[in-house]
């Protein structure tokens, strides 16, 4: 598996770590009440098909979201988290 | 008073040469971690560049003038080697790294194929030219690996892994030896 770093290019998966899914950057309001906070920490799609994750790239310190298909396993596209606009 | 003796990080280690191959310590002094603050890149990199003839790098770049290098290290930072950064005050945050990192370099004719069984970038010089950098993994251990000649490469690890990557060079230099020897070339 080959994922691309927006700073660092194409690189083979090791350099990387998986943090699990994109939502974890809609982070609720502080006053959002107890079931948007429960299903932000808590509860996760597992979607067959088209999915976003966040990954961290070791050696360069960026945050990546990842768009991949779990059923084909293809990578569409990459991100960096702190530019990515849901 | 005890008399303290300073070691750099490979003391003992090398030098070690095995076949075309040969790995070496460096020792530049001061090394700087520079960090520009949000926005300030530009001028971080003006203020550098009036100094010490050398701009703050673009991501997977380096570049040396008279003895002195700076090598794209990450996200937003860069380390200065060999020259004493100038006065950034405002602009960039400035770390003192001297001694924090065990620097070689890898030099001779199969350099590449040797790093080739650590590192899962691809450094030929198609690819990996003269000035270019990459953060990768060497074996287990983050490192930042600079082409700077035409067969040599320079490698950064943290201090503390210095026997760790004497260890990982030693043995694809050992096996690439065996192997070219076994093969008659």
């Amino acid at each position: 598996m080959r994922l691309t770093c927006p700073v660092c290019g194409d690189r083979d998966h090791r350099e990387f770590t998986y943090k699990g899914d994109a939502v974890m950057l809609d982070r609720p309001a502080p006053d959002a009440g107890t079931d948007a906070w429960d299903s932000y920490l808590h509860l996760r799609d597992n979607p067959c098909g088209d999915t976003r994750d966040l990954w961290y790239h070791d050696p360069c310190g960026a945050w990546v979201v990842v768009e991949r298909n779990t059923v084909t396993h293809a990578v569409t596209g990459t991100a960096l988290a702190s530019e990515a606009k849901r | 008073m005890v008399d303290l003796i300073a070691k750099s990080a490979c003391a003992g280690l090398l030098p070690i040469t095995i076949g075309s191959l040969t790995l070496t310590e460096e020792t530049p002094d001061p090394v700087t971690s520079i960090a520009p603050f949000k926005g300030q890149s530009e001028a971080v990199s003006e203020r550098l560049e009036s100094a010490l003839g050398l701009k703050f790098p673009a991501p997977n770049r380096s570049a040396s003038k008279s003895g002195a290098r700076i090598v794209w290290a990450g996200q937003g930072r860069a380390l200065l080697m060999g020259a004493a950064a100038p006065d950034l005050a405002g602009l960039a945050a400035l770390t003192d790294q001297s001694d924090a990192n065990a620097i070689v370099t890898l030099k001779g004719e199969g350099a590449e194929d040797a790093l080739a069984r650590l590192v899962p970038v691809d450094l030929r010089a198609a690819h990996f030219k003269r000035g270019h950098t990459a953060r990768t993994f060497l074996g287990h251990m983050s490192a930042s690996i600079t082409r700077t000649g035409v067969d040599s490469f320079e490698i950064t690890v943290f201090r503390a892994m210095a026997g760790t990557l004497v260890h990982e060079l030693t043995e694809a230099m050992e096996s690439l030896h065996a192997r070219r020897s076994h093969l008659g070339q």
